[in-house]
C-alpha cells in the first residue's frame, strides 16, 4: 500500500501544486478583504469565475477576428489575462462602492455585509450565465485548447521508487504566473508605501485616517488588487482545465476561503501557504483515498479529506497555521 | 469668508456632537492661538476626547462650526484635516502593533513624497526621543507604554503638523515618564508648535499650559489663564484635590 502511495507522489505533487497555486491566489482575495474589513466577501469566488468568462470571451473574440493565426499563443494569453484582471479589478471596486461602502457608512452590523456578499455572488452567477447563454446558447463553455504540449517528468530513472509524472505546458504557465503574482503582491504589501498603508488600515482604521490616509481609497485599492488577482486566476483555471460554467466560483471559492482560514485569515503569506497545502492534500486524497480505505471511499471523497484536515488544524490551532491576529486586533 | 471670521488659529463655535443618540458635546466654544499650549481638563466622560475627535474629524459635529487656519473644517473627513496640518495623538496611543517602529514613523509622513524630507523629520523625532532610534526594527506592539507614547508623539510629528493635539498622554505611565513627556511637550512648544492638550492629570496640565478650559458633561464651565485656574476654588476642589 505504502509503495503504491509513494509511486504516485510525483504526479500528486504536480497536480496538487497546480490546484494549490489557484487556491492560493484566490485565497489572498479573501484574506486581504477580511484583514481590512473583517468581511468574508463571498462574492470573491464569483469574481474568479467572472474572470474566467471574460478570458474565454476575449479568447473567442480574438479568434473570431483571426488574431490567433498570426500571434503566438503566449502573447494571446498575456492579453486575455491582463484584460480579465483589469475587468474583474474594476468590477470588485464597483461592488465595494455600490454594495459594501454604503453599509459601512451606516455602521451596519457585519452580518448584513456578509448576507449582501452572498447576494452579490448570486447576481454575478446569474448575470454571467445570462450573458453566456445569450452569446453562445450555452452557459457551459469549453475554451479552445492552449498550452497542451505534454511533458514527462522522468523521475523514475533517478528515484526508482517513484513513477514518472506527466504535465502539460499549461502547468508551467499556471505555476509561473501564480508565482509572479504571489511574489509581486508580497513585495507590494511589505515594501511599498501603499502596502504599508494597507497594513495600517487593517490594524487600526481610525488611527490610519489620522495619518492622512484616505481609508476608502485604501479599501478600493485592496478590492482592485484582490479581484484582479482572482480574475487573472480564473483565466489560469480556464487554460488548465478547459471547461468553465458560472458555478465554478462557488465550490472553488469555499475551498480558497478554507485555505485562507487554514493559513490564518487576514495573513497574506498564510493564505498562500494554506492554498498550496490544500491543493496538494486534495490531490493526495484523490489519488490515494481508495487505496487507503480499501476501496470503501473513492476519489470523490477528496473534499471530505481536505475539510477534515482543516477541522483538525482548527481544533488545535484555532487561529490557523500562521494566524495571530485574534489577540492583537483591538 | 472664513478668513474674516476667525481671529484665532483654531476656533470652535457652539459645537454639538453625538454618538448615535447620546449627546456628548452640548455647545462647546473654544479657541487656540498660534504658539499657545491650551489644555482641556475634566473628568472621565466629560467630553474631552470627543472635543478632539470633533476637531480631527473622527466625529462629525451636528451643529456649530470649526475654523482652522482660516478654513471651515467642520464637516471634513479625518484624512483631509490631517493633510491640513492637524495631528492627533489618540487616547491609548494606538500604535500600529504589527508595523515596525520605523514604519510607524514613516506612516506619519504618509502625505509627504520626498524621501529626504521624511528622513529629515525622522532625525528631528530622534532628537526628541533618542530611544526610538535604537528600536527602529522592533514591532510597535512589543514596546513599553512609555516608549509607545513617545512613538505616538513621534509619529504625529512626522506629519509636520501645524496643530498638535494630545489625548491623555500621561495615561498609564509612571510619573517619571510623564515628566519626561511633559518636558518634551514644553520643548516642542518653545520651538513654535501649537498644542492642544487633553488631560485628566489636571495639575500637571495646568502647570504646563498657557490657558485652560474645564469641561463638564459636554459644556465648558470655566476658562482662563492657567495661573488663574490653578488658584480657582472650584477647580481646586474638583480636580486638584
Amino acid at each position: 500500500m505504502l509503495q503504491q502511495i509513494i509511486q504516485t507522489l510525483p504526479q500528486v505533487l504536480v497536480d496538487g501544486l497546480t490546484l494549490g497555486f489557484i487556491y492560493a491566489v484566490v485565497a489572498i482575495g479573501y484574506t486581504m478583504v477580511y484583514g481590512i474589513l473583517e468581511l468574508i466577501n463571498f462574492a470573491h469566488g464569483d469574481i474568479f469565475m467572472t474572470g474566467s468568462f471574460v478570458g474565454a470571451g476575449m479568447l473567442f473574440f480574438l479568434l473570431s477576428i483571426g488574431f490567433m493565426s498570426s500571434v503566438p499563443s503566449l502573447i494571446l494569453f498575456i492579453i486575455i489575462i491582463l484584460v480579465a484582471a483589469i475587468v474583474t479589478g474594476v468590477l470588485g471596486v464597483g461592488i465595494e462602492r455600490v454594495a459594501y461602502r454604503p453599509l459601512r457608512r451606516k455602521n451596519a452590523p457585519k452580518l448584513i455585509a456578509l448576507i449582501t456578499s452572498i447576494g452579490i455572488s448570486f447576481i454575478l452567477e446569474d448575470a454571467v450565465r445570462f450573458i453566456a447563454e445569450l452569446k453562445t446558447g450555452n452557459y457551459i463553455l469549453t475554451a479552445p485548447p492552449m498550452f497542451q504540449h505534454r511533458f514527462v517528468l522522468n523521475v523514475h530513472s533517478v528515484f526508482p521508487f517513484f513513477n514518472n509524472a506527466t504535465f502539460q505546458s499549461s502547468f508551467l504557465v499556471v505555476s509561473i504566473v501564480t508565482i509572479i503574482m504571489l511574489i509581486s503582491l508580497d513585495i507590494f504589501v511589505n515594501r511599498t508605501k501603499w502596502g504599508m498603508a494597507m497594513r495600517a488600515v487593517a490594524q487600526d482604521r481610525e488611527t490610519a485616517s489620522l495619518m492622512s490616509i484616505n481609508v476608502n481609497r485604501v479599501i478600493s485599492v485592496t478590492f482592485f488588487i484582490g479581484s484582479a488577482l482572482g480574475g487573472a486566476t480564473g483565466v489560469l483555471f480556464l487554460i488548465q482545465y478547459g471547461t468553465i460554467d458560472p458555478y465554478i466560483g462557488f465550490i472553488l471559492g469555499i475551498k480558497a476561503f478554507t485555505a485562507a482560514v487554514l493559513g490564518g485569515i487576514g495573513n497574506i503569506r498564510g493564505a498562500m501557504f494554506g492554498g498550496i497545502l490544500l491543493g496538494v492534500l486534495e490531490m493526495f486524497a484523490a489519488a490515494n483515498l481508495s487505496i487507503i480505505t480499501n476501496n470503501a471511499m473513492d476519489s470523490g471523497y477528496k473534499d471530505v479529506f481536505a475539510f477534515i484536515i482543516l477541522i483538525l488544524v482548527l481544533i488545535f490551532k484555532p487561529e490557523g497555521l500562521f494566524g495571530k491576529a485574534a489577540v492583537e486586533k483591538v | 469668508m472664513a478668513d474674516e471670521l476667525s481671529k484665532h488659529f483654531l476656533e470652535l463655535t457652539h459645537i454639538e456632537s453625538f454618538y448615535g443618540k447620546i449627546q456628548a458635546l452640548q455647545g462647546v466654544n473654544l479657541y487656540v492661538d498660534k504658539g499657545e499650549i491650551v489644555t482641556l481638563i475634566g473628568s472621565n466622560g466629560a467630553g474631552k476626547s470627543t472635543t478632539l475627535k470633533s476637531i480631527s474629524g473622527q466625529v462629525t459635529p451636528k451643529t456649530g462650526s470649526i475654523l482652522f487656519d482660516g478654513k471651515d473644517i467642520t464637516k471634513n473627513p479625518t484624512h483631509v484635516n490631517a493633510h491640513l496640518g492637524i495631528a492627533q495623538v489618540p487616547e491609548g496611543r494606538r500604535i500600529f502593533p504589527r508595523l515596525s517602529v520605523r514604519e510607524n514613523l514613516q506612516i506619519g509622513a504618509f502625505a509627504e513624497r520626498s524621501k529626504s524630507i521624511i528622513a529629515e523629520r525622522m532625525e528631528r523625532v530622534f532628537g526628541y526621543f533618542p530611544r526610538l532610534k535604537e528600536r527602529l526594527e522592533q514591532k510597535g506592539g512589543t514596546m513599553s507604554g512609555g516608549e509607545q507614547q513617545m512613538l505616538a508623539i513621534g509619529r504625529a510629528l512626522m506629519m509636520k503638523p501645524k496643530l498638535l493635539m494630545l489625548d491623555e498622554p500621561s495615561m498609564g505611565l509612571a510619573p517619571i515618564i510623564v515628566e519626561q513627556i511633559f518636558d518634551i511637550i514644553k520643548e516642542m512648544n518653545k520651538e513654535g508648535m501649537t498644542i492642544l492638550l487633553v488631560e485628566q492629570n489636571a495639575f500637571q496640565a495646568l502647570q504646563l499650559a498657557d490657558r485652560g478650559y474645564v469641561i463638564q458633561t459636554g459644556n465648558i464651565v470655566l476658562e482662563g489663564p492657567c495661573s488663574e485656574l490653578l488658584t480657582n476654588q472650584q477647580v481646586r476642589e474638583a480636580y486638584l484635590a
